[in-house]
């Protein structure tokens, strides 16, 4: 390897016994501004030049999932790596082709299982544009809530795991406390925890039952209290900050060339959201800021998704306040099912009833990119439609699959403990990473 | 999006630079999309990226379909994003099938997995090395240099369907075990008949 010969120089004036911290980190790790924290390399691993390859995972707490990582170690520093991604592939896109295109919806979901309701929107989006539905504004107001609700689910999920891997345990039993309460305001309106299938082609499948509202505005009133908890107790952590200040800076520039969106996006200082950059659903009626960082490091990512919390929440509010009376789904019976009360009294319902539930719909030949803002960036689904009852293609551009690829310009040069943090601030979800 | 009107313009000036590159244009369901010459993708992209006035710096998307029974069969799509006047246009780029001829037609959209459907890809692959001998694939070159997010993504694309981006710089299989033989997200594999790995109950049960 040709840097073994750079990393010589630093490493060999360092004494043994000089046990401060930061002393003996070459000059990546200081260059990237981190004033010491963990202790850097001592004793004979720090006069080691040699790159040691080291593998990770796949099945390692540290990856969120089942990743594995080709680390080329030089003593604790991160020279290159590669990762290793595909062992939970379950071909859902190829057996997407192969069902009608309301049954591809519970499949869909499955994909990223921490933001299921994304993938959700994703797919209908995409097929109302294909067949030219127009969802009523109850439904659209609905969408947005539960999606809103699973993005403070998603960063609560990254909050708890990651904060966990940098050493605070009691963030996951905080997070996953709130975590507990949105997933039981989702049982209560969709009967379901997760992969609830609760949008469809046209709208959303019920009505919110009675109740629903009321504990969703103390849901509302209590997260931001919440937030505030979470920050105080990570905000002046000396260990959390030094291991988050300073590591896994990208610019801004090349976070764009690699195809990064979302929060790591944002965190570099780009204002980027397609919650504001494209109608969809009722965002643009909804009052909300982009929350963005400056230096684009790990702390920077953490305060980003924090304050994405905190404005979900306005939107979630907002999207109560001004939840409009009405149907909650298209009246269109070609491809949504009749109210099960008609059926035993109008033969035509149940008609349309039997025919959609049997075969499916139709879809006239076409194709479509629907882009969302997922809770870790664009999440978009390309929907190939050859005329039948069943997709051609259904194809998902998954953020985390995407984004993925800035790994690597993330940890080289940094600690492999710094690597580890950089991987929990990616936040990738490998079941979206390999669908 | 570009509209209708737009998108003519900006076929108008690719025209002039690279003449017979784009093949058609469509605006359909509000999206605007162009097809383009194969050999020409990398200057229509890098166009597209770097001519003044368009600043399709963004590639948010690459994939392909397999339109399968449609000549030409397959087709990349390039889903590129103007972020400045917030635009979307898709850039496909159709690819024949090398291998055709009365394989790909006879294969069909659903065709079965029994012995006696003998075209089926399953049945003609060998390992790698022979593979693309008997079984010359489609060809593309890798837009890898000027989008570098596209490196992940065309891998995918050659995991599931076959096709090759030249220039790329680690064409391997993604998300499929390396030793996988064939390209699973074409039309005519078929779903299902992937032999059981776990045999422990056949074993000792069956």
């Amino acid at each position: 390897m040709a840097e073994a010969a750079e990393i010589k120089a630093p490493a060999a004036n360092v004494s043994p016994a000089g046990g401060t911290a930061g002393g003996t980190a070459p000059e990546d790790a200081l260059a990237t501004g981190r004033g010491g924290g963990s202790p850097a390399a001592t004793g004979p691993a720090a006069e080691t030049t040699e790159v040691m390859t080291v593998n990770i995972g796949p099945h390692h707490p540290a990856t969120h999932g089942v990743l594995r990582l080709i680390v080329d170690l030089e003593g604790e520093v991160v020279r290159d790596l590669k990762p290793v991604i595909g062992y939970v592939h379950t071909g859902i896109e190829k057996s997407c082709e192969d069902k009608s295109y309301w049954k591809v919806i519970p499949f869909v979901e499955r994909m990223d299982y921490v933001s299921y309701f994304f993938q959700m929107e994703a797919y209908c989006g995409a097929v109302e544009r294909l067949v030219g539905l127009e969802i009523p504004p109850r439904a659209k107001y609905l969408r947005t809530i539960f999606l809103e609700l699973n993005r403070i689910h998603s960063h609560l999920v990254w909050l708890g795991t990651t904060a966990l891997d940098l050493g605070a345990i009691s963030m996951l039993w905080y997070c996953f406390r709130e975590r507990d309460r949105i997933l039981d305001l989702f049982e209560m309106a969709t009967g379901q925890r997760m992969h609830t299938r609760y949008f469809q082609v046209g709208g959303v499948i019920e009505d919110i039952p009675l109740g629903f509202e009321a504990k969703l505005r103390e849901f509302v009133a209590e997260m931001p209290v919440r937030v505030g908890q979470y920050q105080a107790l990570l905000d002046r952590n000396e260990v959390f900050l030094s291991r988050t200040k300073g590591t896994g800076i990208v610019s801004r520039e090349r976070l764009l060339e690699l195809g990064v969106t979302g929060p790591l996006l944002r965190a570099a200082g780009e204002p980027w959201d397609l919650r504001k950059a494209f109608d969809y659903l009722a965002y643009p009626e909804m009052d909300f800021k982009i929350p963005v960082g400056t230096v684009g490091d790990n702390y920077d990512r953490y305060r980003v998704r924090v304050a994405e919390m905190l404005e979900s929440t306005r939107i979630v509010e907002q999207a109560l306040d001004a939840l409009p009376d009405g149907p909650f789904i298209a009246d269109d019976r070609k491809y949504v099912l009749p109210p099960r009360s008609e059926l035993s009294t109008s033969m035509e319902s149940l008609i349309h009833h039997f025919k959609l539930v049997t075969e499916g719909y139709r879809v006239g030949p076409g194709e479509l990119y629907y882009a969302i803002e997922s809770p870790r960036g664009e999440l978009g689904c390309f929907v190939l439609a050859d005329g039948s009852a069943k997709p051609a293609r259904v194809h998902f551009r998954d953020p985390s699959f995407v984004n993925l690829q800035a790994f690597r310009d993330m940890s080289t040069g940094s600690y492999i403990a710094d690597m580890i943090c950089s991987l929990g601030m990616l936040d990738p979800i490998l079941g979206g990473v390999d669908r | 999006m570009p509209d209708a009107p737009g998108l003519e313009l900006i076929r108008g000036e690719i025209e002039q630079d690279h003449p017979g590159a784009i093949l058609d244009t469509g605006f359909e369901h509000g999206c605007a999309s162009m097809s383009i010459d194969p050999a020409q993708l990398l200057a229509v992209l890098g166009w597209l990226r770097d001519a003044p006035g368009q600043g399709y710096r963004f590639l948010s998307s690459l994939h392909a379909a397999d339109y399968l029974p449609a000549e030409p069969r397959f087709a990349v799509h390039y889903e590129l994003l103007n972020r400045d006047r917030v635009e979307r246009l898709r850039v496909k780029a159709l690819l024949a099938d090398p291998a055709a001829g009365p394989v790909a037609g006879e294969g069909g959209l659903r065709a079965g997995h029994g012995p006696s459907s003998t075209p089926l890809p399953r049945a003609t692959r060998g390992r790698n090395g022979e593979e693309e001998q008997s079984n010359p694939l489609p060809e593309i070159d890798s837009c890898v240099e000027l989008f570098p997010t596209a490196e992940f993504q065309e891998r995918e694309a050659f995991d599931f369907f076959g096709i090759v981006f030249a220039g790329h710089p680690d064409l391997t299989r993604i998300l499929l075990p390396d030793d996988y033989v064939g390209w699973p997200q074409r039309r005519d594999f078929p779903i299902g008949g992937e032999p059981v790995t776990f045999t422990y109950n056949e074993r000792n049960y069956g």
